[in-house]
């Protein structure tokens, strides 16, 4: 057998330069991926677009604001990395991004997003903390992971909206075969024979698809919405015959009871629509009703709380806050809603529903391709009518995944190594505990932590992306790069996606032409300043 | 109904056209918001966290001689006619210093849910995150000179103590066994290079905050790395550091991360930090229940009986309060396997020190384990009790990031537990 093993041997030393070789090498020159601009160029697409920027540009005259001017292109690109995948891009794509010409850029930039599986995989994570949460649910009856692999399959398909939300309120099975069917199995209430909780399930709902929180009124009138507790009781009755057996989720006998705790007695609630109840339909099991009526074309809330997710995913925060209440205190149908989130609802409606259509609109509208800085005093008010683009704290994973991508000159991405990717997923996790998972809270503007910034300071990730190493980028750069000036651009574009002002190239090309320090502690300590800015943690 | 503060009675007013109600109205909701009592000696709190869910049977609440206690044994304590399970024989030495909630019901049977519900003293809500004990300590019982967080979780289990609407500040700052070092909290660079890094970030801030200089001022960004460079370099670090303890104070806490663990929490507190959670995981025993159980307690017992004797000898058990809980008990059934799975109906916490009337003992579980706990205490009532022996205002109404009100706890104190000044 000595012949086999001296075979093991040899491929292993093989495989391992070959490796090597891979990762030494100047990258190959990168491939453009393909993309059609067409869809950006259709009169109808043009119109929305121009719809949402009138509905702003109206706004902004009439309050007399100040309006920034656009942002870089490549800032763009930033925000939509960030918000579409979690991540900046690489280098290797702004090369690719900076090759068109300006106009092409950014469209064939969305649409290499869109194509990529860290985009489904990072929208359907953002998705299902909406719908699920980040909790680990009931043991065995529950496979988030499964769920979310499930969604970004959704995403990657760009199967209908409204499609794949109707598998989630209705599906049926076991939540092996049926990841859907995880959206309600995680609300089975072990101490109750499994029983999926219609409280629960009815909150979601109402929260994750309509934008409302009809579920406020659970315990309580509210003063001044116009939910009773009443409306929430009937909703949440479309799950009373909702069954968790060896067949998974099904549909079963039984009614919906509550505990009256006043009159002592369990009541029984029949199902009820709390508004709008003409496009319920008469046929099929409740939970079927419930969703045809909640993704009826004709249910404004359900198409606007959609284009207010996705505005917030892309622009860290959300047109009207906070993201799952679009019914606020005192208004009602839509009334004090911002105008831009009708006029995308009505299109996201007339297109069936289409995610990425919704995306590419946002995304080619003046208000998202707005710069955050101005060279006037920026009031609130200004602030508040998105004349300028908002600054947001980035979340952990987002953190981490700049953090990851930008110590890496090469595109760590679906076509990257598995084990590399494997690497990437670990350190991701590590890191984003750590830092503290804002779990649900996903756009509440709050401030950095001390625990957040000593990561980033001396934190092992940090410590082990930036130190001399034929991996990182880092030594590739300072190998690579002619000279000081383009060094510094190189690593500028890398961790904050643009280049260095003259102030900091008069800075930072002296300290690093200075020979007292060896050049990788040059290089640890500029991309150490970089990654710990107030820029490298904010969307901007 | 949820109460209404000063602003949403000013709200209320006004949507009612009422505006010259509007002073009368703060008057009013101001003299409705309760004066902190005067009642509370303790200054901080340590929580010995039991994750997974200890057995009550075999720990705070033996039965003895039942069908129940499936074999498991009893032993007397220092307290007449309170017994403790047989591997808590240092315990109960100290069980005069110590009191026993034997009723505890809570609505939830999962760990996660379990765990925030006894953190927090609320059930999960996806609206909002309730605030947890310490953090709640920390937030309303500033500490001057305090370089260090205020609220540390030690050997931080998966669900650690959460700021919630208090703001992620107030989250636990999460440690490991005190035998290591503090993370993150260690430049690996010479004192040149690390003030030269501070000078290039400065080149970077200012680029940046060029056209955004008040919305960059507001992320506080420059402040916070303020703060964690006066942690990293700050005398009180060494408080995690019990390495330097005599050996004999070692040894009585236990060589264990746990015993570590505890002895951190006591010198931490000695610092100026309000809340130290410190974790025993392990408890899950859904098979050989008894087993785990009495390798468990052989962690336990040593940490928490040193604990008590401890703080007792520096003078110090009457400004700390000292909670041992797990997010839910056992059941009196055993299992196929030997093991008892989730109860959340009737278990038992241990509390002692500031605050905290020693020796008492509070409910009574059925000892055939189908009957309803007697004088059963709610999660709420719990945390009433914690927080006034702080000299926090438990009923103190916050308002959450969606504009619902809430108090720091939805019960009342239990008066029988709460020390006369």
């Amino acid at each position: 057998m000595l012949w086999a093993k001296n075979l093991l041997f040899g491929s292993v030393v093989l495989g391992g330069a070959i490796a090597l070789g891979a990762n030494l090498m100047p990258p190959p020159e990168p491939k453009i991926t393909r993309h059609d601009a067409q869809v950006y160029r259709e009169p109808d697409f043009r119109a929305t677009v121009r719809r949402v920027d009138t509905a702003f540009e109206r706004q902004w005259a009439d309050d007399k604001l100040n309006v920034a001017e656009p942002a870089d292109d490549l800032l763009v690109a930033r925000r939509l990395s960030l918000g579409l995948m979690g991540t900046v891009p690489s280098l290797e794509e702004i090369r690719q991004f900076e090759s068109l010409p300006p106009d092409e850029r950014l469209p064939w930039w969305i649409e290499h997003i869109l194509q990529d599986g860290r985009c489904h995989d990072y929208l359907a994570e953002r998705l299902a903390r909406s719908y699920v949460g980040t909790e680990d649910g009931p043991f065995l009856l529950y496979r988030r992971r499964r769920f979310t692999t499930w969604l970004a399959d959704e995403v990657a398909h760009n199967r209908p909206y409204d499609a794949t939300v109707r598998e989630l309120i209705a599906g049926r099975g076991l939540w092996t075969d049926n990841p859907a069917t995880n959206f309600v199995s995680v609300t089975a209430q072990p101490e109750m024979g499994n029983k999926p909780d219609p409280v629960r399930l009815a909150g979601r709902v109402t929260r994750a698809f309509l934008g409302l929180r009809i579920d406020c009124a659970q315990c309580h009138n509210h003063p001044f919405a116009s939910w009773k507790q009443d409306d929430f009781e009937s909703l949440s009755a479309f799950f009373g015959q909702t069954h968790l057996g060896f067949a998974g989720i099904q549909d079963g006998p039984g009614e919906y009871q509550v505990d009256d705790k006043k009159r002592e007695i369990m009541r029984t609630v029949a199902p009820k629509a709390p508004f709008s109840e003409e496009l319920m339909p008469k046929d099929g099991t409740r939970r079927q009703q419930l969703a045809a009526w909640v993704t009826h074309p004709k249910n404004p809330y359900f198409a606007r709380a959609t284009v207010n997710r996705i505005w917030a995913f892309l622009a860290g925060q959300p047109l009207q806050a906070p993201v799952d209440n679009l019914e606020p205190e005192g208004a009602s149908g839509g009334d004090a809603l911002h105008p831009a989130i009708g006029l995308l609802a009505d299109d996201f409606v007339a297109h069936g529903f289409d995610l990425r259509r919704l995306i590419r609109i946002i995304a080619s509208t003046r208000v998202f391709r707005l710069a955050s800085a101005s060279d006037r005093d920026v009031t609130e008010a200004e602030e508040r009518a998105w004349a300028i683009f908002p600054l947001t704290r980035l979340r952990p994973e987002q953190v981490a995944g700049g953090l990851l991508q930008s110590s890496s000159i090469r595109t760590i991405d679906a076509d990257t190594h598995l084990a590399w990717r494997l690497l990437r997923a670990q350190q991701l996790n590590d890191f984003v505990k750590r830092y503290g998972d804002s779990g649900e809270d996903e756009f509440d503007g709050r401030g950095g932590t001390i625990p957040q910034r000593l990561l980033l300071m001396n934190g092992d990730l940090i410590r082990e992306k930036i130190k001399e190493s034929p991996f990182n980028a880092t030594s590739r750069i300072a190998i690579q790069a002619p000279n000081e000036t383009k060094t510094l651009e190189v690593a500028y574009l890398g961790v904050l996606s643009r280049r260095p002002t003259p102030a900091e190239r008069a800075h930072f090309e002296p300290f690093l032409a200075d020979k007292a320090l060896p050049r990788s502690q040059r290089m640890e300590d500029l991309f150490w300043s970089l990654l710990n800015s107030t820029e490298f943690s904010w969307n901007h | 109904m949820e109460p209404l503060n000063r602003r949403q009675f000013a709200a209320t007013a006004t949507l009612a056209g009422a505006t010259w109600l509007t002073p009368l109205g703060h008057m009013l909701a101001r003299a409705a918001e309760k004066k902190p009592n005067r009642q509370a000696t303790a200054q901080s709190v340590i929580i010995l966290w039991m994750q997974g869910g200890p057995s009550q049977l075999e720990t705070f609440d033996p039965h003895p001689g039942t069908n129940i206690a499936g074999g498991s044994k009893a032993i007397d304590t220092k307290l007449k006619g309170v017994q403790l399970g047989e591997g808590f024989g240092r315990l109960a030495e100290q069980m005069e210093y110590i009191s026993l909630v034997r009723s505890v019901v809570s609505k939830e049977g999962d760990h996660e849910r379990g765990t925030t519900t006894i953190k927090s003293g609320y059930r999960p809500d996806p609206t909002v995150v309730y605030p947890s004990i310490g953090a709640i300590a920390a937030h309303e019982l500033p500490v001057a000179g305090c370089d260090i967080p205020r609220h540390v979780s030690i050997l931080s289990s998966q669900w650690p103590a959460r700021g919630g609407f208090l703001g992620d500040g107030f989250d636990a700052f999460r440690t490991d066994d005190p035998a290591g070092p503090v993370p993150d909290t260690q430049s690996f660079l010479p004192k040149s290079r690390d003030t030269d890094r501070l000078q290039h970030l400065d080149v970077v801030e200012s680029a940046f905050a060029k056209g955004r200089s008040r919305r960059v001022e507001s992320t506080l960004h420059k402040e916070t790395v303020a703060d964690a460079r006066k942690m990293m370099s700050s005398e009180q670090l060494k408080a995690f550091d019990v390495s330097k303890e005599p050996a004999a104070v070692k040894k009585l806490y236990g060589d264990t991360p746990f015993g570590r663990g505890c002895l951190a929490a006591r010198r931490l507190i000695e610092v100026g930090v309000r809340c130290v959670e410190v974790t025993l995981a392990g408890w899950d025993t859904h098979a050989n229940n008894h087993a785990f159980t009495a390798s468990q307690l052989k962690i336990l017992d040593p940490a928490f009986a040193a604990l008590i004797q401890d703080l007792r000898e520096r003078k110090l058990l009457d400004k700390t309060l000292v909670l041992c809980a797990g997010e839910f008990g056992r059941t009196p059934r055993i299992n196929p396997v030997g093991g008892r799975d989730h109860w959340p109906s009737g278990f038992t916490v241990a509390l002692a020190g500031g605050g905290i009337r020693g020796g008492q003992v509070i409910g009574e579980t059925d000892p055939e384990g189908k009957a309803e706990p007697k004088d059963p205490v709610q999660v709420g009532d719990l945390h009433a009790t914690i927080l006034k022996s702080l000299g926090i205002d438990f009923e103190k109404v916050s308002q959450t990031p969606i504009g619902r009100t809430v108090k720091f706890a939805e019960g009342e104190p239990i008066e029988k537990l709460l020390a006369a000044k």
